[in-house]
């Protein structure tokens, strides 16, 4: 995929916002992501949106303005902002239109998410008997893997004090108060062996994004990103997913690891060329497992890495330079969409005081949701 | 007051024990639980019931340390106490997902060998005992 430029990005700022929908954080971050390409909401010729529990994205035309658009709702758990975009550069890869806007904005109740489990597909029994938290798979993922690879529970701390402190820097970001390893440590024990501050919080906010054929991207800015692959794909049997009652025995790698091969295939480089990535981090011990899931690093390497301080700002490979979903919370629909405004940041050298040196040129984002599905894109300057 | 399962399409009480319907693919031989009608492995739409094992070995755990939100949880919340949950590995069969009855971390561990148990949950609106399943580490029981 050579044809996509992202030539506008915008945001509401993650967390909470009193009195304000998410709907309405929705319109904030589109006409942020209008201006900053110099565009009009006349001029998007198609949009596609997602929200998982903020209403129809596609409701949002009548506070914008009612332009005729073709506007497409996408809904597909953490992975919506993914999707949102993969669905809208299609569109303009397929030659249907030449520009348009991927949107994602949510608003959720306080506590850890509420599960509907028969549009989970599950039987009732699994809500009543008290399996239907995503906050046990997580523990349950990364008690296995530090179990098999011999890791101690304080480098899930060590992961979510680097998010806290990234998040300080963020102006956007919701937690922007650095937290020690022993604070993380000593939090309230929610999912064995994740402690309160090494989980995200279901929270609030919005993400824009104008796309346009490549080789029109001049129009809008001096500075386009352009999109290598965005990817998304689902679970294959064996692997080890959330909500599952049951899991295969023969045991096959997550989505994550098929959706990076393949954007990498799709983008022409390897991981090796990454400047900078954002992957979900849902709690500390997801972005632990994704950063080798996505094959940044090899399963074990990352002890090694983290302690030597390879994913930090100024390290070989950041991680979750804005603070992740660890310092900005999960809107679901918007998420995905917040990692792809960030590496937009930090490729044009707009980041701040949380810039990566050295001007990066390749940057990577991946989301993982329920029921196990995984997204992945590759931009570059 | 009588004992009833919670769903006795997933879970049933029989005379000897409690026990866990699935089914297997007729076509590869792969398990599912709950019971279903296609192949998860396959795609093979010839799915028959089976019995699963009771017995098992721990695979993964986590503590349920804080009050899931009701509904749709039906178990106590006043108060609320932590139960683990965990991937309980039924040799040559499947990994099945449930409450764990031993909540202490200290003496949960991977690996260790766990028996399926019925486990009251709750009591419905004609007295009944609703009883769910989770396992228990093997020999307490």
């Amino acid at each position: 995929m050579t044809g996509v430029a992202i030539v506008g990005v915008g945001m509401h700022a993650f967390g909470r916002t009193e009195g304000v929908s998410g709907m309405e954080q929705g319109v904030v971050a589109t006409r942020r992501a209008l201006a900053d390409a110099g565009a009009t909401w006349s001029d998007m010729q198609f949009a596609v949106g997602g929200s998982m529990e903020a209403g129809n994205a596609d409701s949002i035309v009548s506070k914008l303005g009612l332009t005729g658009l073709q506007f497409t709702n996408v809904v597909n758990g953490c992975a919506t902002g993914g999707t949102a975009l993969a669905t809208a550069a299609n569109a303009i890869l397929a030659g249907a239109y030449d520009v348009g806007l991927a949107l994602g904005f949510d608003k959720h109740e306080p506590g850890a998410f509420r599960v509907d489990t028969k549009s989970a597909g599950l039987g009732e029994w699994y809500g009543t008997s008290g399996l239907a938290l995503t906050t046990q798979f997580f523990g349950m993922k990364v008690n296995r893997y530090l179990h098999d690879h011999d890791m101690d529970q304080r480098i899930l701390a060590t992961i979510a004090a680097k998010a806290f402190r990234n998040g300080a820097q963020n102006p956007m970001a919701w937690r922007r108060k650095p937290l020690s390893e022993d604070e993380i440590l000593a939090s309230a024990m929610l999912s064995y062996p994740l402690t309160q501050y090494m989980f995200c919080s279901p929270g609030e906010g919005a993400a824009a994004l104008v796309l346009c054929r490549a080789e029109l991207a001049h129009r809008f800015t001096d500075r386009p990103v352009f999109l290598r692959s965005a990817v998304v794909r689902s679970r294959r049997y064996g692997s080890f997913e959330v909500l599952a009652p049951s899991l295969a025995i023969e045991s096959a790698p997550g989505p994550t690891v098929e959706t990076s091969r393949l954007a990498f295939e799709q983008a022409g480089i390897g991981p090796e060329d990454i400047d900078v990535a954002q992957v979900q981090d849902t709690e500390a011990g997801a972005e632990l497992m994704h950063l080798a899931e996505t094959g940044l690093c090899a399963h074990g390497e990352q002890e090694r890495l983290i302690a030597e301080g390879a994913t930090e700002i100024g390290g070989s490979l950041p991680v979750n330079t804005d603070g992740g979903c660890l310092a900005n919370g999960e809107p679901i629909g918007a998420s995905g969409l917040r990692q792809v405004y960030e590496n937009v940041l930090q490729l044009r050298g707009d980041a701040g005081i949380r810039q990566v040196p050295g001007s990066p040129r390749a940057a990577f984002t991946h989301v993982y949701g329920a029921p196990g599905i995984s997204g992945v894109t590759i931009l570059t300057t | 007051m009588t004992d009833i399962s919670i769903d006795d399409r997933v879970f049933v009480l029989d005379a000897d024990g409690p026990c866990l319907l699935g089914s297997r693919c007729t076509d590869c031989g792969a398990l599912t639980f709950p019971p279903q009608d296609g192949c998860a492995r396959c795609t093979g739409t010839a799915m028959e019931p089976v019995r699963l094992a009771r017995q098992g070995a721990l695979w993964t755990w986590t503590l349920q340390g804080f009050p899931p939100k009701a509904p749709p949880f039906a178990g106590s919340l006043d108060p609320f106490v932590p139960f683990a949950v965990g991937y309980v590995e039924l040799p040559g069969e499947i990994r099945v997902e449930a409450r764990l009855t031993e909540p202490d971390p200290a003496r949960l561990t991977i690996g260790m060998p766990m028996e399926l148990v019925a486990d009251p949950l709750t009591t419905d609106n004609e007295g009944n005992r609703v009883m769910t399943f989770a396992f228990a580490p093997a020999g307490q029981q």
